[in-house]
C-alpha cells in the first residue's frame, strides 16, 4: 500500500490521455492536410489565369479552338442550359419531394421509391448520356441540342432535389401541419399554406445546389449537341439569346474539357481562364446556397 | 343532405376553385413522385435496348471474349472484338487507389469534425469540405492534367503524368467530401446517451470514439465508405483528363491506364449512331450500371439492417 496522493492520475490515466491529444491532433492534421493543397490550387489557378482575365475575355467571342478571344458563347450557353434545367427539374423534383414526405404510405412500393432515388443519384453521369442519347434522341427523335442536353441534367440532377425537399419538409414539426388540419383544412390546403411556405428556404438551398451541379457537368452534355465552336452574332438580342431551343450549343464545362487537352500553341492562362471562370461560378453559386440556409437557421421561430 | 348556402365574393369563389384543383394536383403530386422509379426503370431499358443486338454476338468468356481479354477493337467492320478486361482491372484499380487516400483521411476528418472540433471551427471546415465537393468533375481533370501530372513526373518517376496514380489521387479528393458528410453523419446519429454512458464510465473522447462510436456507427460508416467506392467507380470526366486512356493492365502505379468510363466518354463521339461500336459502348454503360446499381444496394441493405437492429 503506497501512501502517495490518490488523486495523481496514474501512468495509466496520463497515457490514455496523452493517446486522446494524439488522436485529437492527428486528426486535425488530416482534416487540415486535406483542405490546404485545395486552397494551394485554387491559388495557383487564380494566378495564372490572372492575364488572361479581362471584360474582354468574359464577352469576346471564341477564337482559333479557345486559343484566342473571348468565352462568351459558352458563358451564355451554360447559362442558358441551367435555366432549361433548372424549369424542368424543379417543379418535378419538389413535388415527388411533397409526395414522398406528405402522401407516401409508408409501404413497400414508398421504399422502392426512396430506393429508386439513391439508385438514381448513383447512376454514373456518362450512363446519363447514354441514356439520354437512347431515349431522347434515338426513340423520340428529337435533335441533338440545348433541350435534349437540358432534359440529360434533369434526370441526372433530379435526386438531388428530391433528396434537399424532402429534409427541408421533415424540418416542419408535425404539430404545424396537425393544427392545420384540426381546423378543416385538407392536405393540400396544409401544404400549400403551412408545408411549403415554412420550407421554403430548404427548397431553394437544393435548388440553387441544383444550378451548380448542372452548370459543372460534362460528361451528360458532350454528345448531346455541345460543341466547340459556333458562329455567334456579333450585337442585337441574338448576342444574348445566341441558341434556339434546338440548336447546337457551347457550354463552359465542354469548352474547358476541349481546351485542356494538349492542343500546341494554346496558352495557358486561356485555359486557366476559362478553369477559373468555371470555378468561381460554381462556388459563387454553392456560396449563395450556404448563405440561404445560414440566414434560415438564424431566422427559424421553432 | 343538407342544401349548401351558395358561395358569394371572389374569396369564396377562389377556395372553391382550390378545392376543386386539390383532385388534379394531388394526381399531378403522385405522378410526379413516381418519376424517379419510372426513370430508373427507363434507364435500365434504354441503356439495354441500344446494347441488346449486339449481346447475342458477344463472345463473353472466350480468347478474345468481354470479361476474359483486353483486345478492344470494336471500330473494326470485320472481326471486332470486345474485350474489357483492362478497363475493369483499370477502373477498379484507380477507385482502390482512391480509397486508399480517401477511407483513412475522410474517417479521419468526420471523426475530428464530428467529435474534436470546437462549433466554430466545425462551420469552417464544413464549409471548407463543401468548397471541395462543389469542385467540378471537369475541373478535376484539369487540375490532374496541370498540376499533378508535373508533380508526379518529378517525384514519382513518371514518364507521363496522366497515369493511374494520378486518377487515383484526383478521385480520392473527390470521394473525400461524400464520404466525410456521410460518416459524420453517421457518428451524429449514435444517441447521445452512449457518448455520456461512456463518459460516466471514465472513458475519454477518443475511447468513446473508438469504443463505442465506430462500434455503434459501424454499418452507417461502412456504408459511406461503399458509397465513395461508387462514386469513384461511376466518375468519368476527371478519369478520362487524369487516367491517360492507355488500354492496357496496370503494373505499377504510374502505367496509364483506362476506365469502363473513359471508354465510353472517349469513343462514343466518333460512334455511329446503331452500329455495333455504338452497341458495344452501350453494353459497357449496362456493365457500368449493374455495377454501381449492386454497390449502391448494397450500402442501403447495410445502412437499412443497422436501423432495423437499432430500432429492436
Amino acid at each position: 500500500m503506497s501512501s502517495a496522493n490518490p488523486f495523481i492520475p496514474s501512468s495509466y490515466e496520463l497515457n490514455k490521455e496523452k493517446r486522446a491529444r494524439r488522436a485529437k491532433w492527428s486528426t486535425l492534421t488530416v482534416t487540415v492536410a486535406l483542405l490546404i493543397p485545395v486552397a494551394l490550387i485554387l491559388t495557383l489557378i487564380a494566378l495564372k489565369a490572372w492575364p488572361a482575365l479581362s471584360w474582354d475575355y468574359l464577352t469576346g467571342d471564341v477564337s482559333r479552338s479557345g486559343a484566342a478571344g473571348g468565352i462568351w458563347g459558352p458563358l451564355m450557353g451554360t447559362f442558358y442550359l441551367t435555366l432549361l434545367c433548372l424549369a424542368i427539374v424543379a417543379p418535378i423534383g419538389i413535388l415527388a419531394g411533397v409526395y414522398i414526405h406528405e402522401y407516401a404510405p409508408d409501404n413497400a412500393f414508398t421504399r422502392a421509391i426512396m430506393i429508386a432515388v439513391t439508385s438514381l443519384a448513383g447512376v454514373p453521369s456518362i450512363v446519363h448520356a447514354l441514356f439520354g442519347l437512347g431515349a431522347f434522341v434515338a426513340t423520340l427523335g428529337m435533335p441533338k441540342g440545348l433541350l435534349t442536353a437540358a432534359m440529360t441534367l434533369s434526370v441526372m440532377t433530379l435526386p438531388v432535389i428530391i433528396t434537399s425537399t424532402r429534409e427541408a419538409l421533415s424540418s416542419v414539426p408535425k404539430n404545424f401541419r396537425e393544427a392545420c388540419w384540426n381546423l378543416g383544412a385538407s392536405r393540400w390546403q396544409t401544404i400549400r399554406t403551412i408545408v411549403l411556405p415554412n420550407s421554403f428556404g430548404g427548397i431553394l438551398t437544393g435548388v440553387i445546389l441544383v444550378i451548380a451541379r448542372a452548370a459543372g457537368e460534362t460528361a451528360p452534355i458532350m454528345f448531346m449537341g455541345a460543341v466547340m465552336w459556333l458562329r455567334i452574332a456579333p450585337a442585337g438580342p441574338e448576342r444574348l439569346m445566341p441558341y434556339g431551343l434546338n440548336d447546337e450549343f457551347m457550354a463552359l464545362s465542354n469548352h474547358l474539357n476541349l481546351i485542356s487537352k494538349d492542343i500546341p500553341g494554346m496558352p495557358e492562362q486561356m485555359k486557366f481562364g476559362s478553369a477559373l471562370v468555371l470555378l468561381t461560378l460554381i462556388l459563387f453559386i454553392n456560396g449563395l446556397a450556404s448563405l440561404v440556409r445560414l440566414r434560415l437557421r438564424r431566422r427559424k421561430r421553432w | 343532405m343538407t342544401e349548401r348556402t351558395p358561395s358569394r365574393g371572389w374569396r369564396a369563389a377562389l377556395s372553391s376553385a382550390a378545392d376543386w384543383i386539390e383532385k388534379p394536383i394531388e394526381a399531378l403530386i403522385r405522378a410526379c413522385g413516381w418519376s424517379s422509379i419510372v426513370l430508373v426503370a427507363a434507364i435500365f431499358c434504354f441503356v439495354f435496348w441500344y446494347a441488346a443486338p449486339l449481346l447475342p454476338h458477344i463472345d463473353w468468356f472466350g480468347t478474345d471474349g468481354f470479361f476474359t481479354s483486353t483486345h478492344w477493337h470494336a471500330k473494326e467492320r470485320e472481326g471486332a472484338t470486345y474485350g474489357v478486361l483492362a478497363m475493369i482491372v483499370g477502373n477498379f484499380a484507380v477507385a482502390l487507389v482512391a480509397m486508399v487516400i480517401a477511407i483513412p483521411c475522410g474517417l479521419a476528418a468526420a471523426v475530428y469534425i464530428s467529435e474534436f472540433a470546437g462549433p466554430r471551427s466545425k462551420e469552417w471546415f464544413k464549409v471548407g469540405i463543401e468548397i471541395l465537393a462543389a469542385i467540378p468533375s471537369i475541373v478535376w481533370g484539369f487540375i490532374a492534367i496541370t498540376m499533378i501530372g508535373p508533380l508526379l513526373i518529378k517525384y514519382a518517376g513518371a514518364t507521363m503524368g496522366t497515369n493511374l496514380l494520378n486518377g487515383g489521387i484526383v478521385l480520392g479528393l473527390m470521394s473525400i467530401p461524400l464520404i466525410v458528410s456521410l460518416a459524420e453523419d453517421s457518428l451524429r446519429a449514435v444517441p447521445d446517451s452512449f457518448r455520456e454512458a461512456a463518459m460516466a464510465l471514465g472513458a475519454n473522447r477518443w475511447e468513446i470514439v473508438y469504443r463505442v462510436l465506430f462500434p455503434a456507427a459501424r454499418s452507417g460508416l461502412l456504408a459511406a465508405c461503399m458509397l465513395g467506392v461508387g462514386r469513384a467507380i461511376g466518375e468519368t470526366m476527371a478519369v478520362l483528363l487524369a487516367t491517360g486512356n492507355k488500354n492496357q493492365i496496370p503494373t505499377s502505379l504510374t502505367d496509364p491506364i483506362t476506365t469502363l468510363t473513359a471508354t465510353i466518354a472517349s469513343e462514343m463521339g466518333d460512334a455511329e449512331a446503331g452500329s455495333p461500336h455504338s452497341q458495344s459502348l452501350f453494353t459497357i454503360g449496362l456493365l457500368l450500371l449493374v455495377i454501381t446499381c449492386a454497390i449502391n444496394l448494397t450500402a442501403n441493405l447495410v445502412i437499412r439492417g443497422n436501423k432495423r437492429a437499432s430500432s429492436n
